[in-house]
């Protein structure tokens, strides 16, 4: 089975995001200041083969956990569907 | 005889500079390219500046899994002398040879000018030749060079004295300046317990010229020319 999984890395709750107060900042300036606590982050989209969705799971939070998000400041979230 | 190896990576560009740094002082140095997977018996190492693998994912996520740096966590791993300097910094904690971060500057901009640092850890293969509480002024280059750790790490690192390199402190007037990126304590460059792993911010090598002005960046190449293996590291006896 090959599953598609999409990851979602955030910056961690409490670090300073500067990406997303500049973010906030300007969509202020463009007429939208009811948009607040703005952050930004990355997302990785990747198709993984695996016997089950729990085996695409597992394998994919290890590659978080090598390389795609750093655990000293990045939070991420899996979302895995069937390719 | 001393030896240094400056590792390049695809889109490091300060190896030149340090490769001179080291020559100036007397010490042979070489180029390894990142594919190597030996540093050629090199007893020093240096991870130069630059933007290796274009900074891809992270800065210095990529090259840390470059075949040149497994033998690079094995040389410090048997006590070998490594220098970070700013995206070799930037690796090094990818690498998790040190502790922390280097995230996005704090105002965003690229910051590329000349900052006061003073010298804290001077027990270190490259900061042995300076007086702790020197102050120099070195240039800094870069994009991510806001030094971050849990709070426990940075507590760590105060209390164990592992602080190599502090951006002299902000004043009320200008709370970034001349802590040019919003680094957690002021933290320019760090060290691992045994002072033997450096990572810096700063740029030494590019004021290691006294032609190019007061060369305070000399002295790290002069600590690392005065370093000597423990004798009881050394496997091949010299005939």
């Amino acid at each position: 089975m090959s599953y598609r999984v999409q990851v979602r890395v955030m910056p961690r709750g409490g670090l300073l995001d500067p990406q997303g107060q500049a973010v906030e900042h300007a969509l202020s300036a463009l007429g939208f200041p009811d948009a607040s606590a703005v952050r930004v982050g990355r997302a990785i989209e990747l198709e993984v083969a695996a016997e089950s969705r729990r085996e695409a799971e597992a394998r994919v939070r290890q590659m978080c956990d090598k390389l795609l998000a750093n655990p000293v400041t990045e939070d991420y979230l899996l979302e895995v569907g069937e390719s | 005889m001393l030896t240094v190896a400056v590792v390049r990576f695809p889109g490091s560009n300060c190896d030149v500079d340090a490769l001179r740094a080291v020559e100036r002082v007397g010490v042979m140095a070489q180029f390894v390219w990142h594919r190597d997977t030996s540093l050629h018996g090199a007893d020093i190492v240096i991870l130069p500046g630059g933007f290796s693998y274009g900074d891809y994912l992270r800065s210095g996520a990529i090259a840390r899994f470059s075949p040149v740096m497994q033998a690079v966590q094995r040389h410090a791993a048997d006590g070998g002398p490594v220098l970070g300097i700013c995206n070799g910094f930037q690796i090094l904690c990818e690498a998790h040879l040190l502790p922390g971060a280097l995230l996005r500057n704090a105002g965003l901009a690229f910051v590329s000018k000349p900052v006061d640092v003073v010298v804290e850890r001077t027990a270190t293969a490259f900061t042995s030749v300076f007086e702790p509480g020197v102050r120099l002024r070195l240039p800094v280059a870069h994009g991510d060079g806001r030094f971050v750790a849990a709070e426990d790490t940075l507590r760590m690192l105060e209390a164990e004295g592992r602080v190599v390199l502090r951006y002299v402190p902000a004043t009320e007037e200008s709370p970034l300046q001349p802590n040019p990126n919003g680094s957690a304590n002021h933290i320019a460059g760090i060290s691992n317990a045994t002072g033997t792993v450096v990572g810096l911010m700063p740029h030494p090598e590019r004021v290691a010229d006294p032609l190019l002005g007061v060369p305070d960046g000399l002295g790290f190449f002069t600590s690392l020319a005065a370093w000597r293996p423990p004798v009881s590291t050394l496997s091949t006896p010299n005939p």
